[in-house]
């Protein structure tokens, strides 16, 4: 069984965001940019798997700028076998990106494709699902354990009332939640040795698909800032507070 | 021109999330129907008829809609999309799992939770975890649109008297079954509904400790319990009380947060509460950058005197 596992380059978890002065995004210049973190999760499932003897081939996926091969390479010194870029300047918004996959997918023929459930810059959470009503597929959102079977596989999810399990018929898509796995750390020798690795780099229009955005974006604001507030000296003044200044209890 | 709200209920009773997703239709503006897709679902549909401001139910109700699957769902809505300007749905997990599939069979962009309408064609919605605003612009002819309940107040859910027309089922697409759930039975109210929200961190130590000292204070003020991602990792209570970026977003009147030293991605999911208190033994903790009210003391003392001063 082959596993596709896309992952996207994003701004590391770790960074402080900026909104840019004149309104128009968020500074990435001179940013320290990673893989997003739900996606390493991705790539960690798709190697156990592998390793488990459940996969045979694992090929890391990802759309946008040049820079997105160091991504690639990330998740070969993790251990995909092989990588693909979709390489374009276009800034690509999620549906754009589920055209270009499933395009890739129709030529992989891939039995899973794995991919995080959200990415942490833009937060959409959408691409995963897109890709699955593109391709038929069906679709484990949220998934924080995967077993393998014939032709099916059960996915454990993480929805708002707790835990669901759901049977999902094969090929299908599954998006990871923060408790699938935790990811190993790439070791020297693999980073070297994913240098080597195959990455093969095709163009949108080689996929016959269209990237143009759908959404414009007018303006990007820092929320409303939250000012601190006191420190009360002990439980009868933090009481007095609740009770006659913020009058949030009876 | 028209706009489809899509219902999330579990076949019994109407969500709350709905109501919120229901005012930002009204926002919007237009004609507001509701789609109930469930099995057995007749109590619901009664119930969205009564929501104020909708002007009619369309109910499909069939076994394969019961456990609510993304792709017979979304193959349901997208049968009927036809002829809605807009089609939204509360950001719940259901919500978040099957729109943006309508949203790829209608080949348009989906919107993701939304935090305020600016007018029929442009919305406001967070990025980055809630550290930046981005406003959007569609151009797209149906705006496929998901809502964050915290951005919108309920609707009333008395005072209307919605039309209830029933739509064929269509097929079972037999992609994918439930298997089981296992959900967390609780007496308290839900996270995305409450008005007081105890939280706990890894603070707490250990999963005994965060039910030996937070459920008292939750009983005696009527909240719904939540948690941190570290505790959630730590196992100290299921998935389903976290609150951040990744877990529930949550804005209740009251929030207290125990034992939690507030790492950005918690600060995303409860930061529009109206009063953030914090009970922390470390006074540097970022949580009370956030906080109306910050007690530097040991929680299991402080909690505890609390509970006896309430």
């Amino acid at each position: 069984m082959k596993i596709l596992v896309p992952v996207k380059r994003v701004i590391d978890y770790n960074v402080k965001v900026r909104v840019k002065a004149d309104g128009t995004g968020v500074d990435l210049a001179n940013v320290k940019m990673s893989m997003n973190p739900f996606d390493e999760i991705a790539v960690e499932e798709a190697m156990r798997l592998k390793e488990a003897g459940k996969a045979t081939e694992v090929v890391a996926i990802s759309c946008g700028v040049t820079a997105c091969q160091e991504t690639l390479r990330t998740a070969m010194a993790i251990g995909a076998d092989r990588s693909v870029l979709v390489e374009t300047d276009v800034e690509l918004q999620p549906l754009a990106v589920a055209k270009l996959l499933a395009a890739v997918a129709k030529k992989e023929a891939p039995q899973l494709i794995i991919l995080g459930k959200q990415a942490i810059d833009d937060d959409a959470n959408q691409t995963g699902q897109m890709l699955a009503a593109l391709l038929g597929w069906s679709q484990a959102t949220f998934a924080s354990k995967v077993v393998i079977g014939d032709g099916k596989a059960s996915v454990t999810r993480e929805v708002d009332g707790g835990l669901e399990t759901i049977e999902i018929t094969l090929p299908a898509i599954v998006t990871t939640d923060l408790r699938l796995n935790e990811p190993r750390y790439a070791t020297l020798p693999n980073i070297m040795k994913a240098k080597k690795k195959p990455l093969e780099v095709v163009k949108p229009a080689d996929l016959g698909v269209d990237v143009a955005p759908r959404l414009a974006t007018v303006s990007v604001a820092e929320p409303p800032k939250r000012s601190a507030g006191i420190k009360v000296a002990d439980v009868a003044a933090l009481v007095d507070k609740l009770k006659n200044e913020a009058k949030v209890i009876a | 021109m028209s706009l489809l709200v899509i219902a999330e209920h579990d076949n019994a009773s109407l969500k709350t999330a709905t109501l919120n997703a229901i005012t930002a239709a009204v926002k919007i503006g237009g004609e507001i129907h509701v789609l109930v897709a469930g099995s057995g679902c007749g109590a619901v549909a009664e119930q969205a008829a009564k929501v104020a401001g909708v002007a009619k139910v369309r109910v499909a109700d069939a076994a394969h809609f019961g456990d609510q699957t993304a792709e017979n769902l979304a193959a349901l809505i997208v049968a009927n999309a036809a002829g809605y300007s807009h089609i939204l749905a509360p950001a719940t997990s259901n919500g978040k799992n099957t729109l943006p599939r309508v949203a790829a069979l209608l080949d348009v962009a989906q919107i993701s939770e939304i935090s305020a309408v600016v007018d029929a064609d442009t919305f406001v919605r967070p990025i980055y975890a809630g550290n930046a605003m981005a406003t959007v612009k569609s151009a797209d002819a149906t705006k496929v649109i998901t809502v964050r309940t915290t951005g919108f107040d309920a609707a009333a859910a008395t005072g209307g008297s919605a039309v209830v027309e029933a739509l064929a089922a269509g097929a079972d697409l037999g992609l994918s079954r439930l298997i089981g759930r296992e959900l967390t039975k609780s007496a308290r109210p839900e996270l995305g509904a409450a008005k007081i929200i105890v939280s706990g961190g890894r603070g707490m130590g250990s999963g005994e400790n965060y039910h030996k000292v937070l459920e008292p204070l939750a009983d005696k003020l009527g909240a719904a319990m939540g948690a941190s991602r570290a505790a959630v990792d730590a196992g100290f209570v299921p998935n389903d009380y976290q609150v951040g970026q990744t877990g529930k977003i949550v804005a209740p009147q009251l929030y207290i947060a125990i034992g939690i030293s507030g790492a950005i991605q918690h600060l995303a999911g409860m930061k529009d509460s109206k009063v953030i208190v914090a009970i922390n033994k470390d006074a540097d903790a970022p949580i009370f950058q956030v906080a109306d009210y910050g007690l530097v003391a040991d929680l299991f003392t402080a909690v505890p005197e609390l509970v006896a001063a309430l």
